[in-house]
């Protein structure tokens, strides 16, 4: 992929996937609301612009680590909407075959080496990934999503360090949704700049706004040559918001509705669709229609994961290890 | 006679010749040879980028060879204290165990991390523990306990042949020892998941893992100059466990004692116990099933309470001894 204001198809890119990621979201919270769905989930509402931009920056080769908060993650970077949408209804046509869930879609084609349920249990994983890309001359970059609560896990710490004394193709990508959970970056760190932590392991940090997918992408294809090219990792902080609730249970107790609104007014995808009518990328029926073509995808995923056939108790035991090839 | 840090040491260098994907990280794992020497002269024979150094970040290295592994290539990750996989374990328990079976099977987990166990060096509660139960409690790993060089080197080149995550659990006082049969020379691999049969008899058969394999097996040379002939076996991988030749040496011997270092309660062995006494072979019993284990403390300092704490020969002894005489 390329710049998203560089052509209309790569605008067209950069706005397609940003819809597909709000209206997967959407389309999940509908489907549990309803009583379909099972579980829990955590929407990325809000926050579309950060895997976009990111993965506009990446070939298929380039590798990912995600979270649990990682449905966007999925869709950047290529997933198949059906596969995702089955595997949160518990088909066996879901990426995991059902045994996976929400928390757990990777996606080997793509290149996603899957999301976690384990807050920083990704970003060690990439940064092996990045060390494997390094020893066998690949020449791919992986890339750890995370969330601000992960960066004062131990995790963020060791992996962020192997990946700078080994000068790692790796991108720690931080979205800074200001909440772990309920706990603000206010009450989690004693730094105001969340970038300032790349100093101490001597990788440098550069801060994004989140919610614009442009500027992601900039600072991410920067990060990605950098990589490339032998010289490290780079932090991204991104920064941006979630407007759901953490997960289901979620009454929002620890924010304020102002609070809320005035991080909607930031809405990623308005904000870019304006600026590609008026670079004259696009006119507003083109991008009403790729917002439509979104839609019509997640409504075609829901309605063929429905009719899917449920996943098989049957295979459970077999499924736990892998067998040897002969 | 290779001693089994040898044989281990020799096991690797066989996987490196013949994988270029394999490669070693750990602490001071390079020019130093690892904490117990095993992989000593490997820094400069296959250099710095596949015998890697690390910083002491358990839980970032093994993340790292998890990663590697799910990226085309075959990591031996070693720990220089089994002890010290508690720092490690969200990634050995929630992310090595669970891949492959969690991620809807399209990925796995080639990783095999080696780490000394044990008791008996003076080294107390934090460096000698035996921890094979938390690791063969989470499905998807598989956990080896090696007894002697020869089973060591096979079944490590085994580990490393597996997709799948392998634990495999090395007591540091068997490092310096070599083994009653000579290890076999080449690239020779033994199962995992085939339980051993080390000596055949017909009065006893005791179960042993680890180091209590070698102890249970003076008692057995000592009690058989008296005319009691044990049949010992030793399962060498506890995931997956390999019961049948268990269950078919107690219906010739009737009796079963079980060994191992690590606490009673809650013990793998009591994995053996469980298995016997839910088997057809439990009509064959003509004996309570005795336990040897550790004492359900963590393990002391000074050598007379570090002794105390786990089987010695003479446990074993008085057991075989008894459980052959007062049941007939």
């Amino acid at each position: 992929m390329g710049h998203p204001m560089s052509s209309p198809a790569h605008a067209r890119h950069a706005l397609l996937y940003m819809w597909r990621i709000r209206k997967f979201e959407e389309a999940v919270e509908d489907l549990f609301g309803r009583g379909m769905m099972h579980g829990t989930m955590h929407l990325s509402i809000g926050q579309e612009a950060s895997p976009t931009g990111m993965c506009m920056a990446l070939t298929l080769q380039d590798q990912i680590t995600s979270t649990h908060r990682g449905h966007g993650h999925c869709i950047a970077k290529g997933a198949d909407l059906t596969r995702m949408i089955a595997e949160l209804l518990g088909k066996e046509i879901g990426y995991c075959g059902g045994r996976g869930g929400s928390m757990h879609i990777a996606d080997v084609e793509t290149g996603n080496l899957g999301a976690n349920g384990v807050v920083g249990g990704g970003i060690p994983i990439a940064a092996g990934a990045a060390l494997a890309s390094k020893m066998m001359k690949k020449g791919s970059v992986s890339v750890s999503f995370f969330g601000d609560g992960a960066m004062n896990e131990g995790a963020f710490h060791e992996a962020a360090n192997l990946a700078a004394i080994w000068k790692l193709p790796m991108i720690l990508f931080c979205e800074n949704n200001k909440y772990g959970m309920s706990s603000s970056t206010e009450k989690a760190f004693a730094i105001d700049n969340l970038a300032d932590r790349g100093k101490g392991y001597g990788i440098p940090a550069v801060n994004v706004d989140g919610n614009d997918v442009v500027d992601v992408y900039e600072q991410a294809k920067i990060a990605v040559e950098r990589a490339k090219s032998g010289e490290g990792p780079t932090l991204i902080v991104a920064e941006t918001y979630r407007w759901k609730g953490h997960s289901r249970s979620d009454k929002n107790l620890y924010r304020t509705k102002e609070e809320i609104e005035e991080w909607r007014e930031r809405d990623p995808i308005p904000k870019f669709t304006s600026k590609i009518i008026e670079a004259g990328l696009m006119t507003k029926e083109q991008c009403d229609a790729i917002a439509q073509e979104a839609t019509d995808a997640i409504i075609a995923a829901v309605n063929e994961s429905v009719k899917a056939k449920p996943a098989d108790p049957a295979g459970l035991l077999d499924a736990v290890f892998k067998k040897a090839s002969a | 006679m290779l001693t089994m840090a040898e044989a281990i040491r020799e096991a690797m260098c066989i996987a490196f010749d013949e994988r270029p994907e394999v490669f070693l990280l750990g602490e001071d794992v390079g020019i130093y040879g690892g904490a117990f020497g095993v992989s000593a002269d490997m820094y400069h024979r296959y250099g710095a980028e596949r015998v890697l150094d690390t910083p002491i970040a358990e839980l970032g290295i093994v993340g790292a060879a998890v990663g590697a592994a799910l990226s085309g290539m075959r990591p031996i990750v070693e720990i220089q204290f089994s002890d010290f996989t508690a720092q490690a374990m969200d990634q050995i328990a929630n992310q090595a165990a669970k891949i492959h079976f969690m991620l809807g099977g399209a990925l796995h987990v080639p990783m095999v991390l080696r780490t000394p166990q044990g008791s008996g060096t003076g080294a107390a509660a934090q460096h000698s523990q035996n921890l094979e139960p938390w690791f063969a409690s989470v499905p998807g790993l598989k956990v080896v306990v090696p007894s002697n060089p020869a089973d060591a080197k096979g079944l490590l080149l085994s580990s490393i042949d597996d997709p799948n995550p392998v634990i495999f659990l090395e007591h540091k006082l068997l490092y310096k020892i070599p083994g009653r049969e000579p290890v076999p020379e080449g690239s020779t691999r033994i199962p995992l998941g085939v339980s051993k049969v080390v000596r055949e008899g017909k009065d006893l058969t005791i179960v042993a893992t680890g180091i209590m394999v070698n102890k249970a097996w003076e008692v057995c040379e000592k009690l058989s100059a008296e005319g009691i002939s044990i049949t010992l076996i030793d399962p060498r991988t506890i995931s997956p466990l390999d019961m049948q030749p268990v269950f078919e040496s107690v219906d010739k011997t009737g009796r079963l004692l079980v060994v191992q270092e690590g606490p009673a309660h809650a013990g793998f062995i009591n994995e053996v116990i469980a298995q016997m006494a839910g088997s057809a072979s439990f009509g064959s019993l003509i004996a309570p099933i005795k336990r040897l284990a550790g004492m359900n403390i963590p393990i002391p300092y000074a050598p007379q309470l570090e002794k105390a704490a786990v089987p010695q020969i003479e446990d074993i002894e008085i057991a075989a001894r008894e459980i052959v005489k007062n049941w007939r």
